[in-house]
């Protein structure tokens, strides 16, 4: 068969020789997964520390002179676009994309592994452009992380200049390394499966990555013509987004652009955005919460269809980030509906993931504490997105704390604590060692308290009225003292998660020298990536001869059996007949 | 923009189809020992598979630009372009590569070396015609006073025209690397690489009919508006 040709082939395994090829310009799909990762996490501090000058300006309003109003707004936009682009999607399909698919689905690596490589250095490169616009005369663009025009390139937004174009350019740079290696992911997925792994095998982290890896592969050309338009707009001074306006008391040279056209094509990527994030978090939250609980996941085949059914419906509900541009009101009634009926698969994956808890063999490892600590702020910030999601109710709230409250719950908070189960639960296997429990435990329970005490006030705050994207709020008839007590509050847990972060920094550094020696399969993992001959694994993955796979991913537990867990590579048992047993239920 | 929703609908519905419709029903809990994979792909080499997931891409991508278009281009400010006569020829000359790619392609399928490098040659040729030919009415327009951002419409048309550019040379890339190895020869080559030169002759030709068929329906749009 030609899929054992395909992931068996032999001259593709391009061994490294050098120092150079083995860890620099490296095609292993291992190398090029923490390249990925490493520098998400790099700009992901970054992202961090913008957020922690923001929170600074708005907990002690007037103390920090440091933070100009400009600035302020060059950091809420780069803080918002590094954090969703360069680092959560960068992380999750570049980082463990990489990573899991080729071990999870018994792979030897990417079916391209040089586009693979060349996909890792232009991101990288991307990375380099955005970094680049602090350095630039008048500073990275403030236009807000939706960069909607005109005033993204309009006079008086900071940075109009080199830095929106710089913005553009990496986004535009950034989102070719993606379908670099995006096409790789949905292809090596579809075609480099070892024998015995169907569709219906695979682990979810699998099935999240390569359904939103589609999402991203049919999404970001949107984002691609929006930045070309506005690059346009901005450096030869084309009207595809500019209307005529007086800008300083002066007519502007352009006219008959259409903002609100680049708000439906920020937002026919933006949204399915959302879910190339959260699709392959709820992939691998699914398998840290099963093998941590030594059960299998409730109802595998409605998970496997939820994520396919948000990843279809999140193309017809973008417009719901768009109710205060105005628009036909049975539009708006269209987008409401489509957006509360994607509430119904996500409420399925969460039923599931509880359902999955429910009287198993909990193990409350620091991976699981985490995938936990998910289901809590998921749901939290997935109830608050039915609020928002009605019309009527999103008017009053869309330009207050509440958004933001919601946001950074549903899309923040959530993907990251995943990201940091993902992290622990696959730590031994990229690193050959353990990490420090201690400090994981303290990493866990001061990060799920402080964002709740950063988050949940932000909801009353938005009850208030209180509006978002303000440098500072002032005196006002309807702020009440105490709002300036919680600001300084909400800062003051910013901090502290902050500091958190660098708890995990240290843990992980540390534990790659210190840390105890892990064995190959210490949580007792079904999954192909933890049979593997080596740990951390070596250049072709699984020695001489492919892993063959003889049941699902999910035999924990199994009744009759010696051990609560039987490895996807075990063949049958004697006496049971191989191939469907028609009418056998468990 | 509800062109957009059901562009978006039939994508996802083609991708749901492919990929759901034949597994969907299966009880992975159930079954144990191997299952031989019958995912209907299986048996197609991976560049093919990731050269249709990158065409995918690319419709996403020229879609968007059409949507905006012709919203764009019901304006009251939009003032159209002359058409230049020279696109006619240019799409000549297209039509003709595709068809030498095809010739191509077919000559690989029957190991004709002398046809594959014939056809090949003439058909990056025609490709090279073709985008000076698409120069040149860039030339004809901004002579003529039709400069990319006094008007819309001038701004489309050289942006359509400049990105469906930059995929046909994204494609001779891919035919000057295979053009190179069929004129070395092919004598000092074992059996997969002579398979993988007629992959690529095969996709070339695959590339060439999508680039093709895109540049029809752009030129379509462009001398409608």
């Amino acid at each position: 068969m030609a899929y054992v040709a395909i992931a068996d082939r032999d001259h593709h395994l391009h061994d490294p020789q050098t120092f150079i090829t083995k860890y620099i310009y490296s095609q292993d799909h291992k190398v090029i997964a923490i390249q990925y990762g490493l520098t998400a996490i790099f700009v992901g501090l970054i992202a961090m520390a913008l957020s922690v000058l923001m929170r600074l300006q708005l907990g002690f309003p007037e103390t920090f002179s440091v933070i100009t109003p400009e600035e302020y707004y060059q950091y809420v936009t780069l803080h918002g676009m590094i954090m969703v682009i360069y680092l959560l999607t960068a992380l999750f399909l570049g980082g463990f994309g990489n990573y899991l698919i080729p071990l999870m689905c018994g792979s030897r690596d990417m079916v391209f592994p040089f586009m693979n490589m060349l996909s890792f250095w232009v991101y990288l490169l991307s990375v380099l452009i955005l970094l680049s616009s602090f350095f630039v005369p008048g500073g990275p663009t403030g236009a807000g992380w939706t960069l909607y025009p005109p005033q993204a390139i309009a006079p008086g937004t900071p940075g109009i200049g080199a830095g929106i174009v710089l913005m553009l350019l990496s986004l535009a740079v950034f989102i070719v390394a993606f379908t670099m290696g995006g096409l790789n992911y949905v292809t090596t997925v579809l075609q480099a499966r070892c024998k015995g792994m169907t569709l219906m095998r695979m682990p979810l982290s699998i099935w999240g990555i390569f359904v939103a890896t589609i999402l991203g592969l049919l999404a970001f050309p949107a984002l691609l013509v929006a930045a070309i338009m506005m690059l346009l707009d901005q450096a030869i001074g084309t009207s595809f987004f500019l209307p005529s306006m007086l800008t300083m008391g002066e007519e502007s040279v352009q006219s008959g652009g259409s903002p609100i056209l680049f708000q439906h094509l920020f937002w026919f990527f933006g949204h399915p955005e959302v879910y190339i994030v959260a699709l392959p978090a709820f992939g691998m939250v699914s398998d840290v919460l099963a093998t941590h609980a030594r059960k299998n996941i409730f109802g595998y085949r409605m998970m496997v269809w939820a994520i396919v059914a948000i990843g279809a419906l999140s193309f017809i509900v973008w417009a719901h980030h768009m109710y205060v541009s105005g628009m036909n009101p049975y539009f708006g009634f269209f987008f409401a509906t489509t957006t509360l009926i994607i509430a119904v698969p996500t409420a399925l994956k969460v039923y599931n993931w509880v359902l999955t808890l429910w009287k198993g063999d909990l193990h409350l490892t620091v991976p699981m504490l985490f995938a936990i600590g998910f289901i809590f702020t998921f749901t939290h910030g997935g109830l608050t997105g039915l609020f928002l999601g009605n019309v009527t109710v999103d008017l009053p709230l869309s330009d207050t704390y509440f958004v933001v409250g919601h946001f950074h719950m549903v899309m923040g908070v959530s993907p990251v604590l995943v990201l940091f189960a993902a992290i622990y639960h696959w730590y031994p296997k990229m690193t050959g060692r353990m990490y420090n429990e201690m400090l994981g435990r303290w990493h866990f329970w001061l990060t799920l308290l402080g964002t709740y005490s950063i988050y949940l006030p932000m909801h009353y705050l938005g009850f208030l009225g209180v509006p978002r994207r303000y440098y500072a709020n002032g005196v006002t008839d309807f702020m009440p003292d105490s709002v300036q007590n919680a600001n300084a509050g909400i800062t003051i847990a910013a901090l502290v998660v902050a500091a958190t972060t660098l708890i995990f920094v240290f843990n992980m550094i540390w534990s790659l020298f210190r840390g105890e020696k892990a064995d190959g399969n210490p949580w007792g993992g079904t999954t192909l990536e933890w049979q593997t001959p080596q740990t951390p694994p070596v250049h072709g993955n699984w020695g001489d001869k492919l892993p063959e796979v003889h049941r699902w991913a999910y035999d924990f537990s199994v009744p009759g059996e010696k051990q609560d867990f039987i490895p996807q590579t075990e063949p049958p048992h004697e006496g049971v007949v191989a191939g469907r047993e028609h009418g056998v239920h468990h | 923009m509800s062109v957009a929703m059901l562009f978006a609908a039939l994508g996802v519905a083609i991708v749901l189809w492919f990929l759901m419709v034949r597994r969907l029903r299966t009880k992975p809990w159930i079954e144990k020992g191997t299952i031989d994979l019958d995912d209907g792909i299986a048996g197609l080499d991976a560049e093919r598979v990731g050269l249709w997931m990158f065409l995918g891409v690319v419709t996403s991508l020229f879609s968007l630009f059409m949507i905006i278009y012709m919203e764009r281009s019901g304006f009251p400010d939009w003032r159209p372009l002359p058409d230049p006569q020279i696109l006619w020829i240019n799409t000549a000359l297209l039509i003709l590569g595709s068809l030498a790619f095809q010739l191509a392609r077919n000559a690989a399928r029957h190991d004709r070396l002398s046809g594959v490098k014939l056809n090949l040659t003439a058909g990056g040729a025609l490709t090279i015609a073709f985008i000076a030919g698409q120069v040149l009415a860039w030339r004809q327009l901004t002579a003529a006073g039709y400069f990319l951002a006094a008007n819309p419409a001038n701004t489309f048309f050289y942006l359509i025209t400049a990105l469906h550019a930059v995929h046909l040379l994204g494609g001779l890339w891919v035919w000057a690397r295979t053009t190179l190895s069929v004129w070395r020869g092919l004598e000092s080559l074992d059996v997969t690489e002579i398979a993988g030169i007629r992959l690529r002759v095969q996709l070339c030709s695959v590339y060439w009919h999508f680039l093709l068929l895109l540049w029809l329906v752009l030129f379509y749009l462009l001398i409608t508006t």
